[in-house]
């Protein structure tokens, strides 16, 4: 426990940074409430029509669940991609771990824009193959956050499988485990927390990617993130701000959740 | 040795549909980025010429490194601020500090940028309110400006420095600063000649972490930005879709990617990966 506090100066400044990081985040909620149909804030009287239309029109419904639907198959192949990795490298700690790791990495360290240079490279050249699966498909963009995901999924297994005890791995291998129960029976059960956090992250970053995305899609596939593209460019709706409120109170509520549920786990967490 | 030889097959077996995923989806397509750089649209090295004489593309590349120098500037010296409250505060202050930190850091980007321009735009919350108490008659032109684009990546990035610094400031042997206090030395004198000195690997990181995703920065500035001020990766997706000039976009995105992983080098020399969590 640092019995070293910071003083009146360093709180002062401190207050001053909260303020600055919440300040854009609470500046959604009048917006979201104004009667006008453009954005301003209310004067006197408050609406809820900008919550109704997003029930109401059936482009936001839309893409929230073609951004759930794209969400859901890109997480599921990045972690089971990201998970088998992290157990070949954890398990038979090859040579050249350090440069195929660095390799998985990269699409995590390369700028956004040149992975999204890249990805449209890739699905155009797929489009010319086949019509389903390409630029503007949903399966291309599913794959192309799969790509921007599994780095990030890798990260966190291969940080809770560092964090693993190795001789409960050579007890199971000494009493003749194969290497499937090893993996399945042994390993696996213990690093369940990180699996399930790298599927949460992968989702998470792909519901919210918009950098390649943009690249990538153009009529077809709208996801959720698109589409807010696209109503903050032209002419601002304020359906955003609505949208915009549910999606922070949604944040803090899981963050809330997640405290509460580490705190009672007793274990650290990484971000 | 068939314990050996299983090993290794099944290291490879394990491994192999990553890397092959990989090198097949992000590998071999940015090798593409590379062949359209050099071929397009006529082959040779016309588009790295065109990137030296362009005073469009130069005057770009120049802003972009002016933004990434001030906001790394800002924004590594506001996350050093509310990281000290977060390390070393009072478990209060502390879950509020964690909470300023990590709300903002799992909302979009987009969400974010949004929220700036609600707050900065001609009929957003700060000119609205400055008109009604009378203070200016003329909305401030706060976005749609290079100002705008500052604003918003630094709130982007504060939560990114915060990390490196965190872990810098965790690993400090607090026995020390006591020992300054106890020798007599100000608060002030131990925190500028004791703490920041000893975090000095944490602000490397930091300031490093944010100059990088500055450099390749296309959201906020195109929000903020309004078109007007334009940074390396809207130029890439303006040459890439309203040009349409793919080998002058695909010749700045390798020129981004060298620069960007000469930085790393540099920074790798002076932190090791782990400190950076």
């Amino acid at each position: 426990m640092p019995t070293y506090r910071p003083g009146p100066v360093s709180l002062t400044l401190a207050i001053l940074v909260a303020l600055f990081l919440l300040m854009p985040l609470l500046a959604v909620i009048p917006v979201s409430l104004t009667p006008s149909r453009m954005l301003a804030m209310p004067s006197g009287e408050l609406s809820l029509r900008h919550y109704r239309s997003l029930i109401e029109d059936p482009r936001w419904l839309q893409s929230i669940l073609l951004s759930i639907r794209i969400g859901v198959v890109s997480s599921a192949i990045s972690t089971m991609l990201a998970l088998c990795f992290s157990l070949g490298v954890w398990m038979f700690q090859p040579r050249f771990t350090a440069a195929l790791v660095g390799f998985v990495l990269l699409p995590m360290v390369v700028p956004p824009v040149v992975s999204a240079v890249t990805l449209y490279f890739l699905l155009t050249s797929i489009s010319g193959v086949s019509s389903f699966f390409g630029y503007d498909t949903w399966l291309g963009v599913a794959m192309a956050h799969s790509v921007m995901t599994v780095p990030f999924a890798t990260v966190l297994i291969l940080v809770s499988l560092s964090q693993l005890d190795r001789r409960i791995d050579l007890a199971a291998r000494g009493l003749g485990a194969s290497v499937w129960e090893r993996a399945t029976r042994v390993i696996m059960p213990n690093i369940k927390f990180g699996i399930v956090t790298a599927a949460l992250l992968s989702f998470v970053l792909s519901w919210e990617e918009i950098g390649v995305t943009l690249f990538i899609t153009s009529v077809n596939a709208i996801t959720l993130p698109r589409l807010m593209w696209m109503g903050l460019r032209d002419n601002i709706d304020p359906a955003i701000a609505a949208l915009s409120v549910i999606l922070i109170i949604i944040t803090v509520l899981v963050l809330a959740v997640r405290s509460v549920v580490v705190r009672v786990r007793g274990g650290s967490k990484p971000l | 040795m068939r314990g050996v030889l299983s090993d290794r097959m099944g290291a490879a077996l394990l491994m192999a549909p990553l890397l092959v995923f990989l090198a097949l989806a992000y590998a071999w397509p940015f090798l593409g980025v590379v062949k359209w750089s050099f071929t397009l649209p006529t082959p040779g090295l016309g588009q790295y010429q065109a990137l030296l004489t362009d005073d469009l593309v130069q005057s770009v590349f120049i802003r972009t490194l002016r933004i990434a120098a001030i906001v790394t500037l800002v924004s590594v010296t506001a996350a050093y601020a509310i990281t000290v409250v977060w390390v070393r505060g009072t478990p209060a202050q502390r879950l509020i500090a964690e909470f300023c930190i990590l709300v903002p850091f799992w909302i979009s980007v987009l969400t974010r940028a949004f929220g700036w321009v609600a707050l900065l735009s001609n009929r957003g919350l700060i000119n609205t309110w400055l008109q009604s108490i009378g203070f200016i008659s003329e909305p401030l032109a706060l976005v749609r400006n290079e100002f705008g684009v500052v604003v918003g990546m630094t709130h982007f990035l504060i939560p990114f420095a915060v990390f490196p610094l965190a872990s810098a400031m965790r690993s400090l042997d607090e026995r020390v600063l006591l020992a300054a206090r106890g020798l007599g030395s100000s608060r002030m004198r131990t925190f500028w000649e004791v703490f920041v000195p000893m975090t000095r690997s944490g602000i490397i990181g930091a300031a490093m972490i944010v100059f990088v995703f500055s450099l390749g920065f296309f959201v906020t500035p195109a929000i903020l930005g309004g078109g007007r001020s334009v940074m390396i990766a809207e130029l890439i997706y303006l040459r890439i879709f309203q040009s349409p000039d793919w080998g002058l976009g695909a010749a700045i995105s390798v020129v981004l990617v060298l620069f960007v992983s000469a930085l790393m080098a540099i920074l790798f020399r002076y932190v090791k990966p782990k400190q950076l969590v």
